[in-house]
């Protein structure tokens, strides 16, 4: 038989997970010239884009224009979307093995890293992965609740997800409800009684994991004033040395914007947001009755690694922290596909450059690559995915060259439609999508929004007369 | 961001040499692995060298017998060891600034990768055309382009 890729005989190949990575890669895949592919994306939610629906704050709607462009990839006659269908519920990697040339694992990180402290589980302690999906709307995530009549909350941890938390919890309800926030969210934020927001972060302000925008946003919100305090953000010896030695603008410059915030005073808007460095929590403390009450801090100092990198060790200075509330934003975690290699080490598939490996032999399984978070861990912006994309689908190519890919029992479009069908009759193509977000954006206009989310998937089918 | 996401990529076999094995098999696991460097561990598999090709060409210019001797003799002894939570940004200064190409990373003093200068440099390319990208993304009012045209 001649090598998949022509009209006579498309590679077929199944994008498990439509995020942007999926999508990177699909277009990646379209633009070969002279390659002929069909490309089936599936989704365990109904809906497409990954972290750029379910993720990316929603007083952030300029970076989710993106989707237009993921729409323009999905509009190619040799696109198919499903989604509702999950890979290891609804199919399984024998199902798609046995219907694809080559199948890319592109679910993002679908977890939480622990920081492994006492307290941790306590009530009204949360993981910023469950807040972040909640106020997105997230249909697995939309009946959790959190106690907001609280006044003083604390987020460990300074990544730009820190960052969207701290903000949305700062912001007035007015501005809320101009986004697109999940109703409920925007109905329990605006009733929100928190007060004081602190945001604790483990090293220095130079080692920040936050960028330059999104800590200077932070200084500009209308319903928060925001302090830190002078000996926290002044960088110490270690660092100093560090920026002499190599100059970096961006670290220089976000040292500066915290250094303005420690010398604000506050101006008596509603809420504060307090910047915290050189702390980690040690503890978080009982409130008697299974909540929070508070955390223990320690105080840390810098040291330099091997490589020079500063890391924080703890004095013995402690303090106490009383806070009702907790959202632990230190970073997300791969969870394994079922039949799919893991690497328990760093959370995500084992993989060599997008390449899954056999998990006994450690050399590459026919037909199977990995993109994106699940591939490399939870770091990077959207647009860090297209080169992350890239180099499996450079892989993907070299092993089609060499003739290395599946050999599928049934690789007919109709066979996979008749399957999904059958495991998943309720499953939504990308037209419903299309629909869907007409109808969501439509009930924005009307008030004023970008718009108004499906968070069931009843509602979902409802809206397009499946119910 | 820290270099666990380098390692992350690269599955989870690192080549491995003893001292008292021949330059010889060293140069078959090279070749075999196709790889530029080993690191050198001792019976706890704790590292306690590495031996480049470098090390390897040095010696040979000088030295017809070099096949048959140890990797102990060749490698070199004061390694710079990572950790999977060293930022990316020190560790391509300190590979810079001290010419060292390979870097084995270890957790609780258990080696769990190595990477090279080329993956450090290929890792920070990534990241700045990702922020690019995206800024891209942000600044672009109208989309009328497939994907990042
Ligand atoms: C809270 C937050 C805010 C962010 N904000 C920004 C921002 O403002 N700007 C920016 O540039 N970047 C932002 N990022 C980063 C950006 O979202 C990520 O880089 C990007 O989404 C990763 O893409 P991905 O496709 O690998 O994973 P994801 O976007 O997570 O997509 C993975 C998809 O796989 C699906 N999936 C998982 N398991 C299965 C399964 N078993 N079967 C079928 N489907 C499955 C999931 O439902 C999901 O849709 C943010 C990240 C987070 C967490
Ligand atoms: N607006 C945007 O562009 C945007 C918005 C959201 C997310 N994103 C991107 O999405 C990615 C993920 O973001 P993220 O914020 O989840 O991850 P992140 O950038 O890796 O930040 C994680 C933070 O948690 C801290 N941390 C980790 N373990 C800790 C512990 N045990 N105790 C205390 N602190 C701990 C880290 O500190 P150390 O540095 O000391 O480890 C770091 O400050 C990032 O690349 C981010 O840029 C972008």
């Amino acid at each position: 038989m001649t090598r998949p890729g022509t009209e006579a005989q498309p590679l077929r190949v199944a994008i498990v997970g439509a995020g942007p990575t999926g999508f990177y890669a699909t277009d990646q895949l379209f633009r070969q010239p002279g390659l002929v592919v069909d490309v089936d994306m599936y989704d365990r939610v109904p809906t497409p884009y990954g972290l750029v629906r379910a993720g990316v704050a929603p007083d952030h709607q300029k970076i989710k224009s993106v989707t237009a462009a993921f729409d323009k990839v999905a509009a190619h006659p040799r696109f198919r979307f499903f989604g509702a269908v999950e890979l290891g519920r609804h199919l399984s990697v024998d199902d798609l093995r046995a219907h694809y040339h080559m199948i890319i694992y592109t679910t993002g990180a679908q977890t939480d890293r622990r920081m492994g402290i006492a307290g941790e589980d306590l009530q009204r302690s949360h993981a910023a992965t469950e807040f972040v999906a909640w106020y997105n709307g997230h249909p697995d995530y939309r009946d959790l609740t959190f106690d907001l009549s609280q006044e003083r909350a604390a987020v460990v941890g300074v990544g730009n997800v820190a960052a969207d938390v701290a903000r949305i919890l700062s912001r007035t309800p007015e501005e809320l409800a101009a986004t697109d926030i999940a109703d409920y969210a925007l109905e329990a934020l605006s009733a929100s009684r928190i007060r004081e927001v602190h945001v604790l972060g483990r090293r220095g302000p130079a080692q920040a994991a936050f960028t330059n925008p999104e800590v200077r946003e932070l200084g500009e919100l209308t319903g928060a004033d925001v302090t830190a305090r002078p000996e926290e953000v002044e960088p110490d010896e270690l660092t100093r040395q560090v920026l002499e030695r190599a100059p970096d603008r961006a670290t220089q410059k976000k040292v500066e914007i915290l250094k303005d915030f420690s010398r604000r005073t506050p101006t008596g808007k509603p809420k504060r947001l307090v910047m915290r460095f050189l702390v980690s929590p040690v503890e978080l403390l009982d409130d008697g009755r299974g909540g929070v009450a508070g955390m223990r801090l320690v105080r840390n100092r810098l040291y330099a690694t091997a490589t020079g990198t500063l890391q924080p060790k703890a004095t013995d200075e402690f303090e106490h922290l009383p806070v009702g509330l907790v959202f632990r934003s230190v970073g997300y975690r791969g969870v394994p596909l079922p039949g799919v290699p893991f690497n328990d080490d760093w959370g995500v598939i084992l993989n060599e450059k997008g390449r899954v490996l056999d998990a006994q032999s450690k050399l590459p399984l026919v037909g199977q690559y990995t993109a994106g978070w699940i591939k490399r861990g939870p770091t990077g912006v959207i647009g860090t995915n297209k080169p992350d994309a890239a180099e499996t689908v450079t892989g993907m190519l070299e092993d089609l060259a060499r003739d290395i890919h599946l050999r599928p029992a049934d690789a007919s479009p109709a066979a996979v439609e008749r399957l999904v069908r059958e495991r998943q009759p309720q499953y939504l193509s990308y037209q419903d999508w299309l629909r869907l977000d007409e109808i969501e954006t439509r009930r924005g206009k009307e008030t004023g929004r970008p718009r108004v989310k499906f968070t069931r998937v009843k509602d979902m089918l409802a809206a397009l007369g499946r119910a | 961001m820290n270099i666990a996401s380098l390692l992350a990529k690269k599955g989870s076999k690192v080549i491995t040499v003893q001292p008292e094995q021949t330059i010889r098999q060293a140069l078959g696991l090279l070749a075999d692995h196709n790889i530029g460097a080993l690191v050198v561990v001792d019976r706890d598999s704790r590292p306690v060298g590495i031996l480049s090709e470098r090390d390897i060409v040095r010696s040979a210019a000088r030295d017809e017998d070099v096949f048959v001797k140890t990797v102990s003799a060749l490698m070199t002894k004061d390694v710079i060891l990572g950790v999977p939570q060293d930022d990316l940004e020190s560790v391509g200064r300190t590979m810079t600034d001290r010419h060292i190409r390979h870097l084995p990373v270890v957790d609780q003093r258990r080696l769990v990768g190595i990477i090279s200068i080329g993956d450090v440099v290929k890792a920070q390319r990534d990241l700045y055309r990702g922020e690019v990208e995206t800024l891209q993304i942000e600044l672009t009012e109208e989309h009328g382009k497939p994907a990042g045209r």
